[in-house]
């Protein structure tokens, strides 16, 4: 492995998260927060120290750089950021606790928004920005930034590895030719509907820093919110913004680019997002059927099914009720949506739209050659045929996503809670959502958790962000064996 | 620039990495998805499964949006078709064929207008011409022209008891009594521009500008001496064997042909009536030894196997044959074999991404555009020729208060077709060509890139 190569990498990247720290510590000084903007410079020296021993550590690296250099770079920055981004909040000692910092900062770069503070309104404006900034960067992916302003190399091989592995979704394609153009391409389409989601969120009256949170927390369909009750306080033109742009940020962002380029055939006819919609069709009428009785009118009671399913399956998780008391189908369908997920090439988490696609798709044809047992088919996605590799990839993917989330399961159990809790808990943390049920639901939080349980479902957001192989990669004996 | 390479195989990779390295967007065509996945993961392009002479999978390449098309799959008439459909798509677009059939010559000069053709290349024939040029002078180890012919820049070793050894540049005129400049050496693996305090020393490859009138005068000065080739033989009856076998018989070089197969060996016995064939295994000593390779003036290793061709290259050096050349098509280790006795390497491929190159530079610049482009010592430096126009700074200007960046040399100008090896006084007017020697990393698209800011 060439070792040395990825040590430069991941330095690039901890100078880029530096530099995203700017805006805090500015708005720290804007309101006289002395400490918190001590504590971001503190944070600032730490990274940068350590990025400069990991930047002269890759002085003399050669050029080659393969697949496994790819995964590891990528698992290795996120775990990274993950211990290094957050410092503030342990240094400000707004959160005392270094596994709680870790576990909130984690919560924030994965777009979970799983919360362990159970005031969130105390904090300094600084902390706030960096809470909901991390979502955003985190939703599209800081290695697909850092290769969109970092200027690449002639050849520039083997990049594809790092937006292989940080990009969502079982077969990660290009746009365009060429890598940084894809990515530029990615970014510009995010900030445009992040402005437009901000502009939208002005418009209705949200002050301009609340407007920039949630705007970064739906558009990394993450969840941090700036409020206690979440969004329960803003009017319902507010919250219905939030409805439509979480949906918006849910959809595979290369359907953006179709439509950008006027393919206005092939963006209206993806399968994906036509079975990401019926998802979200479906799941709103049930449950505004099933929670009637608990709303005043029909209109309420589909404003907040309509809000909720399209906040849990985007895997953002804001919440305007309690949805802890609603009917237990009600929670049922939200439990199936929270593994469902949002559409690949997303800021969404779960095992993702298309993932289910394939899998309806090959359990038909499964079925049909037990049937009939000389059947040939190919499976088509769009038209084309989806390659046997992909699938094979579908299926080891399930298999360690469901070994990886029952084994979690298991290790939070000791901590006695119901198993609803545990359930809904590692269900939203493996798959970025946040609120579960029970002890964990809308308008509580993690906190209740031992440091344990914490470290098991902080290694579990990160899992669910990278789609699990990268993080494995880096514990893999192959990885750092030497062998040839 | 956007550009669509149909067709992944070693051609299409050799253009992939050189237009890359030149900062183009690429699109690469191929029907076979292993390929394309091990392109996909080295270079940064984008790549389509299909059938590239398929109107559905241009359009899907992006073909109305492309500048150029590159067709260079395994089939001629393939390639054909991909740049006639690619044309039909958008009439803008420069298409480039590979096509390697003799039979098609004349409908390729005649019909080029309606198959939409803008190039075609030839990577045997290429190959073929290039190696016939360095039979005629079998002391360079290699040979580029320049200047519609008048220029060379030949490649010549130094020797420990030739004259060449330990000499100054500046003292190089005395014993060449012809005016030449050494724009290039390549010393253990660098190469560098050298200026007049540079001293040669053995083992080192000179790169020599000449006119190529005096290039005869040249050889017996340096008393290197001017050998022929009479008797050639020739391993391997490949496609490129045939183009090279064809050119010396009709310069009146004695061919001689070692073919390992039957009917290609019977095949080439009926078109090339004058040549001798002979059926047999040319990577066998016996078969060598037996069909007179002691008595060759040069032997020319044609096979599809690299490995074959270097094996049998070396065993020839060592029998003494005195010009040895060896077709590889990979390159990547070319730089090992360079003392091993194989002569010089000429690959194909190499040659015909070249052609390419220069293409694409000139389609990016119409004016001061490149007339042509060669690379020497290994791909480590460049030679392009240049039209001087109006735009072009420092005209009339003595060579020696030109600003020229570091690494990049004038070695020649032509002036109405009078040519002059340069030095401080001299200057280049509009309407002269120049040739420039460059060593640097980024490509040098006008003749305007090679000067200081």
């Amino acid at each position: 492995m060439n070792i040395r190569l990825v040590g430069r990498m991941v330095s690039s990247i901890l100078f880029v998260t530096e530099v995203f720290m700017i805006p805090s510590l500015i708005l720290c000084c804007i309101d006289g927060d002395h400490d918190v903007a001590m504590a971001f410079l503190a944070s600032m020296a730490v990274i940068s120290l350590i990025a400069g021993v990991l930047f002269w550590f890759g002085r003399k690296r050669e050029a080659h750089f393969s697949a496994r250099d790819g995964f590891v770079t990528v698992a290795l920055a996120w775990v990274c950021i993950s211990l290094l981004g957050g410092l503030p909040f342990y240094f400000s000692s707004e959160i005392p606790s270094y596994v709680d910092a870790v576990f909130e900062i984690v919560s924030g770069f994965t777009t979970t928004g799983a919360s362990v503070l159970p005031d969130v309104e105390s904090l300094s404006r600084g902390v706030l920005y960096w809470r909901s900034f991390s979502h955003w960067l985190g939703g599209m992916g800081i290695l697909v930034f850092t290769l969109a302003v970092v200027p690449a190399n002639k050849n520039s091989g083997g990049t594809l590895y790092l937006m292989r592995a940080e990009s969502p979704g079982p077969s990660v394609g290009k746009l365009t030719p060429r890598i940084r153009q894809t990515a530029m391409i990615l970014y510009g389409l995010y900030i445009l509907l992040t402005v437009l989601c901000v502009a939208f969120l002005l418009a209705g009256g949200m002050p301009l820093f609340d407007s920039v949170c949630t705007a970064f927390g739906t558009a990394g369909t993450g969840g941090f919110g700036i409020k206690n009750d979440s969004m329960g306080s803003y009017s319902p033109y507010l919250q219905n913004v939030c409805t439509v742009f979480m949906l918006l940020f849910g959809i595979n962002f290369n359907v953006y680019y179709l439509l950008l380029i006027r393919k206005f055939a092939a963006a209206f006819k993806d399968e994906e997002v036509r079975l990401y919609l019926f998802f979200f069709a479906a799941a709103t009428g049930l449950i505004t059927w099933n929670i009637r009785p608990l709303m005043q009118s029909w209109g309420e009671s589909l404003h907040h099914a309509a809000f909720q399913v399209s906040s849990i399956m985007t895997t953002t998780g804001f919440s305007t009720t309690n949805f802890d008391l609603w009917p237990s189908f009600s929670k049922a369908i939200l439990l199936v949506l929270m593994v469902l997920g949002a559409c690949a090439g997303s800021t969404g988490g779960g095992i993702k739209t298309v993932r289910m696609l394939l899998l309806l798709k090959e359990l038909r044809y499964n079925v049909q050659r037990t049937l009939r047992p000389r059947t040939v088919r190919a499976i088509h996605v769009n038209g084309h045929v989806v390659d046997n590799e992909v699938i094979k990839g579908v299926n080891s993917y399930m298999a360690a996503y469901w070994i990886l989330m029952f084994g979690s399961i298991l290790l939070i159990s000791l901590d006695e809670f119901p198993l609803e809790s545990n359930l809904s808990a590692v269900f939203a943390c493996f798959n970025n959502i946040g609120p579960g049920l029970g002890v964990v639901g809308p308008m509580s939080n993690y906190d209740c958790y031992s440091d344990f349980s914490k470290i098991v479902l902080t290694v579990d957001m990160l899992l669910g962000r990278l789609e699990i192989f990268p993080l494995l990669a880096l514990f893999s004996r192959d990885t750092w064996s030497k062998k040839l | 620039m956007k550009i669509i390479v149909a067709g992944d195989g070693k051609v299409g990779l050799a253009l992939t990495r050189q237009l890359l390295r030149e900062g183009h967007d690429l699109v690469t065509i191929d029907s076979n998805p292993q390929v394309l996945h091990m392109s996909l993961d080295q270079y940064d392009v984008m790549t389509l499964e299909g059938n590239a002479a398929a109107m559905e999978t241009l359009r899907e390449a992006g073909v109305e949006e492309a500048e150029l098309l590159i067709a260079a799959t395994s089939a001629d008439e393939t390639n054909i078709l991909c740049c006639l459909t690619g044309r039909i798509l958008n009439p803008n677009l420069h298409t480039i064929a590979r096509v390697r059939n003799p039979d098609y010559k004349e409908q390729l000069f005649s019909m080029r207008e309606q198959l939409g053709l803008s190039m075609t290349i030839n990577p045997e024939l290429s190959a073929a011409h290039e190696i016939f040029r360095l039979l005629q002078f079998p002391s360079f180890l290699r040979r580029e022209t320049f200047a519609k012919g008048r220029v060379e820049i030949v490649e010549l070793k130094v020797f420990e008891d030739g004259k060449l050894n330990g000499v100054r540049l500046s003292e190089l005129y005395k014993i060449a009594k012809v005016k030449v400049l050494v724009c290039a050496v390549s010393r253990g693996g660098e190469v560098e521009i050298p200026n007049g305090d540079y001293q040669l020393q053995t083992g080192d490859h000179i790169y020599v500008t000449a006119r190529a009138a005096n290039l005869s005068q040249l050889l017996k000065n340096l008393g290197i001496g001017m050998s022929y080739v009479n008797r050639a033989l020739l391993v391997g009856g490949s496609r490129l064997c045939f183009y090279l076998a064809e050119r010396l018989l009709r310069a009146g070089v004695q061919v001689k042909i070692i073919e390992k197969n039957e009917t290609r060996a019977r095949y080439l016995a009926e078109i090339l009536p004058k040549a001798d064939v002979v059926q047999g295994d040319g990577s066998s000593q016996e078969v060598l030894e037996s069909e007179g390779l002691r008595r060759a003036d040069a032997l020319v290793t044609l096979t599809d196997m690299d490995e074959e061709n270097i094996v049998i290259s070396m065993y020839g050096s060592a029998a003494g044959v005195k010009k040895v050349i060896t077709k590889a098509n990979r390159l990547e280790y070319s730089h090992m074999f360079e003392d091993m006795g194989v002569g010089t390497v000429i690959s194909p491929k190499a040659l015909c991404s070249n052609n390419v190159v220069r293409y694409v530079r000139a389609m990016q610049n119409q004016k001061g555009s490149v007339l042509a482009l060669h690379r020497i010592a290994d791909d480590r430096a460049e030679t392009l020729e240049f039209l001087v126009d109006d735009t072009v700074p420092w005209r009339g200007v003595p060579l020696k208060d030109v600003p020229v960046k570091k690494g990049i040399l004038i070695s020649c100008i032509t002036r109405r077709g009078d040519t002059v090896i340069p030095d401080g006084a001299s200057s280049f007017e509009s309407g002269d060509t120049v040739i420039v020697v460059t060593t640097c990393e980024s490509p040098i698209m006008q003749l305007q890139d090679i000067f200081e800011e």
